[in-house]
C-alpha cells in the first residue's frame, strides 16, 4: 500500500515533458472556440417553415436565424403553448460559462509552465466536471422550458424534454439539435488533455523502467 | 339547228347549272378558312406545356405587370406560368390589401374610387429596367408611382392642371429623368373654363407634359407643359441612345374634328408623330420662359420654336416605338397595311436643313418623303411593335389579329402568328429597352370568346404567351387577364429584389408601438387615439370604448418580423378595413357616430387562433 502511495506521489510529481505541455497549450488555445463560435444548435422545420427557424447558442448569447427573427418566431409559436419566452436575460450561465472557462484556461496555461504530472490531472479533473456540469444546466434548462408551462395556455400539451443532441419530433415540428463549433473545440481540448496525460503516464513508464 | 336540239342544249345548259349551283351552294363552309384549329402535334403540345409548366413550388423567370384599365389596378403574373401572382391597388380601393381605407392611402386617392390605367412603365437606368419603380397613367390626368421594394403605390400625382384624359403617358426617359403625360383629349385650358365645340379648332389646347422624377426617391413633380394645337395626343415612346432625348407621341384627330370622330377625324390622309426634343424643353422652362396657365409654366412653340416637331405618320396612328438602339421609331395609321420606319437621323437633318411641308400653328411639319427609311408591309391594322436581342421587331396587327414578326435594316417580314383575338399592345421581354431579352411575347388580346369555359357576357381579355426563341414565333399559352390589360412590362426576376417584411427599425411612424404594454386608449377633448398591437393572436387593446360623437384614431402596428404574417383590422357596420403587413403601421380615422357594440377582428388569416383575434369598439350613446 505504501509503495502504492509512494508511487502516486512520485508519479504526481513528475515533471512534464514538451510532449504534454505542447499538448495543453493547444487546449488552451481550442478554449479561445468558446468566446467565437456557437455551442449548440437548435433546428426546427415545418411545413410552414421549410428554411427552419434556427437558434444557435454561444456561451455568452443566443443567436436567432434570419437576423434574430427566427427567436421572436419560435417565441410567438411557444407562447401559444405557455412556454415562457426564450430571452438571453434567463441564462445566467451566460454570465459565468465565459468567465470559468477563462480561468480554466490560466490553470491550463499554469500547468503548462509549471508542468507538474498533478497540474495536469487538476484541470483534467476540472475540466471533466466543468463539462459534465455544463451538459446538465443545458439539460436543465431544456427541461425547464419544456415543463414549466403556463396553465392558462390556448393549446394544453404534455410537458415535454425537447432534444439535446439528435431528432425529435415535436407536434408539427422536426426538431434537430446538435453540438457546433465551440462545443467541438471544447472537446478537442478534452481529448489534448487526455492526449497529454497519456504521453505523460508513457513517460513516467519509461522513466520508471530506466531506475529500475 | 332543229328546234329539238335546241331545247335539249337548253335543258342541257340548266341541268349544268343547277348541279354547279347545287354542288357550289351546299359546300359553304361553316368556319372561315384558316379557323380550323391544324391540331397541334403532340410533340408540339408536350414542348409547349413544358415551356410554360413551373412546377409547384419552383418560380417563374419573368415578373409580368399588366395594366388593368378601367379597373384602376396593376395585375402581377409570373411568366412563363401566366399565374396570377398578386395585384397592387393604385387608382381604386381594393379591400384585399385594405388599400383605401387608411387614411393615407384614403388621401392618396384623393376622392376617386377609379382609374384607367393603361401604360406601366419600369424605371430605368442607361435605357435599361432597373427594377425599382412602376409608373401608371391614369386617364384622369393623374400618374402614379408604384414602389417595387414593397410593391406598393407610394404617390399619386394629379389631377394636374392642363391635362385631361392622360393616355399618351408613362413612358419614362432612359434614366428616369421624367415621366411623360399627354392629353388625349382637348379642352379650353385652363382646365374649368367653358367654350363651345364651335371653337374647337381655335380654343380648345392639346397639351403634353414632363413629370420630374426625383433620382434618389422617385418622388415625381410637375415640371413642365407644350400646349399644341387640339390634336388627339395618344400613345408616346422616350427616345433612346442614339435618340436620347426626345420624346415622341402619336396623335389622331390632327383634322380638329368634332362630333363623330370616327368619321370627321379620317378626312386627311396622315395624321402626325410629334418629336419633342424634351431637353430643349427642360432647358426653356429653366430659363424661365412659358406661359403660367392654370398654375403650371406651359411653353407655346410658337414663342418657343425648336422644340417640337410634327412627323406625318399614316392616318390615326396608335402607338409609336423606339428600337433598341434608338436609330428607328416605328408608327403607322392603324387602318394601314404598313408601318414606317421612321430614321432618327434624317429627322435631325430634315430639322436642320428646314426640310418642312408646312406648320401647325407654328410647329413646323417635316416632309414624310425625307424621314422615313422603310414601309414595312406587315399586314393589316399594325399598332405596337416591340423588340428582339438581334434587330427582331413584332408588330401586333389589330384587324389582322396577328404579330408579325421582322428585321430591322433589311425590312423582310419573317413570320406571322394568329392571336385570339385582335391583338391591341404587346410586350416583349423586356422589349421595350436598349437591351430587348427575346425568349418571350406576350399578346395582349381584347377578344377571348370560346377560348374559355363561358363566364357570362361579361367576358375576360386574353393574354397568349408566344415563345420567340426560334426563327417561327410559337404560340405556348392562353391566360385570361383581369380587365383590362392595355400595356404590360415584362422583367427578368433577378432584377427586382422586394422585401418580405417591413423592417422594425425602418418603421419612422411617430405611431407605431412594439409592446402589448404600450397600447391603449388616450383621449383628448373629444378626440381619442387608440394605439393598437396586432400579433399572433390578439389585438390589443381587447376593448375600446368612446363617447358616440367622437373622433376615432386608431393607429395598428403589427409587430410581427414574419414573412406572411398579415394582420386585418376589420370593425363591422363602420365601413373599415384594415390590412396591415408585418411591420406597418397604418392609421384610421373615423367619427364613432352610431352608439352601440361594434366588432374588430383580424380579417386576414393568420394563426391556428385566428378566429380568437378580436375585440370590440364600445360607443356610449350621448346622454
Amino acid at each position: 500500500m505504501n509503495t502504492f502511495l509512494e508511487k502516486e506521489a512520485r508519479f504526481l510529481d513528475q515533471p512534464l515533458g514538451l510532449g504534454p505541455r505542447g499538448f495543453l497549450l493547444l487546449a488552451t488555445i481550442c478554449l479561445l472556440g468558446v468566446y467565437f463560435f456557437p455551442l449548440w444548435n437548435l433546428t426546427m422545420f415545418a411545413p410552414q417553415y421549410q428554411e427552419g427557424l434556427r437558434m444557435d447558442i454561444y456561451s455568452y448569447k443566443l443567436e436567432g436565424g434570419n437576423k434574430g427573427q427566427d427567436i421572436k418566431e419560435i417565441n410567438v409559436l411557444n407562447h401559444y403553448i405557455g412556454m415562457k419566452d426564450i430571452e438571453v436575460s434567463d441564462f445566467t450561465e451566460f454570465k459565468w460559462i465565459p468567465f470559468v472557462v477563462g480561468i480554466i484556461g490560466l490553470l491550463f496555461l499554469r500547468a503548462a509552465v509549471f508542468g507538474k504530472m498533478a497540474h495536469l490531472l487538476d484541470v483534467l479533473v476540472l475540466y471533466v466536471y466543468f463539462g459534465l456540469f455544463s451538459l446538465w444546466s443545458f439539460g436543465f434548462k431544456m427541461y425547464s422550458y419544456g415543463h414549466n408551462l403556463a396553465p392558462t395556455a390556448s393549446v394544453k400539451i404534455d410537458p415535454f424534454m425537447p432534444p439535446m443532441f439528435g431528432y425529435k419530433k415535436l407536434a408539427n415540428f422536426e426538431v434537430y439539435s446538435y453540438p457546433k463549433f465551440g462545443s467541438y473545440a471544447l472537446a478537442a481540448a478534452a481529448v489534448l488533455l487526455l492526449l497529454a496525460c497519456w504521453l505523460g503516464w508513457k513517460d513516467w513508464r519509461k522513466a520508471g523502467a530506466r531506475a529500475a | 339547228m332543229s328546234q329539238k336540239k335546241k331545247s335539249l342544249l337548253t335543258w342541257g345548259i340548266l341541268g349544268a347549272v343547277l348541279v354547279a349551283g347545287i354542288l357550289t351552294g351546299r359546300c359553304a363552309p361553316s368556319a372561315p378558312k384558316g379557323a380550323k384549329k391544324s391540331p397541334a402535334g403532340a410533340s408540339d403540345m408536350a414542348v409547349a406545356a413544358q415551356k410554360t409548366y413551373v412546377a409547384p413550388g419552383d418560380l417563374d423567370e419573368y415578373y409580368f405587370f399588366a395594366s388593368g384599365g378601367h379597373s384602376g389596378q396593376i395585375y402581377v403574373y409570373g411568366v412563363p406560368s401566366m399565374r396570377h401572382l398578386s395585384t397592387i391597388p393604385v387608382y381604386t380601393p381594393y379591400p384585399a390589401t385594405g388599400y383605401g381605407f387608411d387614411d393615407e392611402s384614403k388621401a392618396m386617392l384623393g376622392g376617386f374610387t377609379w382609374g384607367d390605367v393603361h401604360h406601366p412603365s419600369l424605371s430605368e437606368t442607361n435605357g435599361d429596367y432597373d427594377g425599382r419603380w412602376l409608373f401608371v397613367n391614369d386617364m384622369n390626368a393623374r400618374i402614379a408611382r408604384v414602389d417595387l421594394r414593397d410593391f406598393k403605390t407610394k404617390q399619386i400625382l394629379g389631377p394636374l392642371p392642363n391635362i385631361s384624359g392622360n393616355h399618351g403617358s408613362a413612358f419614362v426617359t432612359p434614366n428616369s429623368e421624367y415621366a411623360m403625360m399627354a392629353s388625349r383629349f382637348s379642352i379650353p385650358i385652363p382646365k374649368g373654363t367653358a367654350a363651345g365645340v364651335d371653337k374647337y379648332a381655335t380654343d380648345y389646347k392639346g397639351v403634353v407634359c414632363a413629370v420630374k422624377i426625383e433620382p434618389k426617391t422617385g418622388e415625381m413633380s410637375m415640371a413642365w407643359q407644350i400646349v399644341t394645337p387640339p390634336f388627339n395626343w395618344d400613345l408616346g415612346d422616350a427616345g433612346k441612345k442614339a435618340s436620347d432625348g426626345w420624346m415622341f407621341w402619336t396623335c389622331y384627330n390632327s383634322e380638329r374634328a368634332t362630333g363623330k370622330l370616327e368619321v370627321t377625324a379620317s378626312q386627311k390622309d396622315r395624321d402626325y408623330i410629334a418629336a419633342v426634343d424634351w431637353k430643349a424643353a427642360e432647358k426653356a422652362a429653366a430659363e424661365g420662359k412659358g406661359d403660367m396657365i392654370g398654375g403650371v409654366k406651359v411653353i407655346d412653340p410658337k414663342k418657343v420654336p425648336g422644340i417640337i416637331y410634327l412627323m406625318p405618320c399614316g392616318k390615326s396612328p396608335h402607338g409609336v416605338d423606339v428600337s433598341p438602339d434608338g436609330k428607328y421609331i416605328i408608327g403607322s395609321g392603324k387602318l394601314q397595311g404598313v408601318t414606317t420606319a421612321f430614321n432618327f437621323e434624317k429627322i435631325q437633318t430634315a430639322i436642320k436643313n428646314k426640310d418642312f411641308t408646312g406648320d401647325e400653328d407654328g410647329i413646323p411639319v417635316l416632309k414624310y418623303e425625307s424621314i422615313k427609311d422603310a414601309e414595312i408591309p406587315v399586314g393589316l391594322g399594325p399598332l405596337h411593335t416591340q423588340f428582339g436581342p438581334n434587330g427582331e421587331a413584332y408588330t401586333s396587327l389589330f384587324v389582322d389579329s396577328a404579330i408579325a414578326k421582322w428585321k430591322l435594316g433589311t425590312w423582310e417580314v419573317i413570320d406571322k402568328i394568329p392571336m385570339s383575338y385582335s391583338i391591341g399592345h404587346l410586350t416583349a421581354a423586356e422589349g421595350d429597352t436598349v437591351n430587348p431579352d427575346g425568349k418571350y411575347l406576350i399578346g395582349l388580346n381584347k377578344l377571348s370568346h370560346g377560348r374559355h369555359l363561358s363566364v357570362g357576357p361579361s367576358q375576360p381579355e386574353s393574354s397568349q404567351l408566344v415563345d420567340i426563341t426560334e426563327e417561327k414565333m410559337k404560340l405556348l399559352y392562353d391566360a385570361f387577364t383581369e380587365p383590362e390589360p392595355h400595356y404590360a412590362q415584362l422583367i427578368h426576376r433577378d432584377k427586382v429584389k422586394p422585401i418580405e417584411v417591413y423592417p422594425k427599425e425602418e418603421n419612422k411612424h411617430p405611431l407605431a408601438i412594439w409592446d402589448v404594454k404600450d397600447a391603449g386608449v388616450t383621449r383628448k377633448g373629444n378626440e381619442v387615439l387608440a394605439k393598437v398591437v396586432l400579433v399572433r393572436s390578439t389585438i390589443t387593446p381587447e376593448f375600446i370604448e368612446v363617447q358616440q360623437g367622437d373622433i376615432v384614431k386608431v393607429a395598428m402596428t403589427n409587430i410581427e418580423q414574419t414573412t406572411d404574417e398579415l394582420h386585418g383590422f376589420g370593425l363591422l357596420d363602420y365601413n373599415i378595413n384594415i390590412v396591415v403587413d408585418p411591420g406597418e403601421t397604418k392609421v384610421v380615422t373615423f367619427k364613432a357616430d352610431k352608439p352601440g357594440v361594434y366588432p374588430y377582428y383580424c380579417t386576414n388569416f393568420c394563426s391556428a387562433l385566428h378566429q380568437e383575434m378580436q375585440g370590440y369598439l364600445i360607443v356610449k350613446p350621448k346622454s
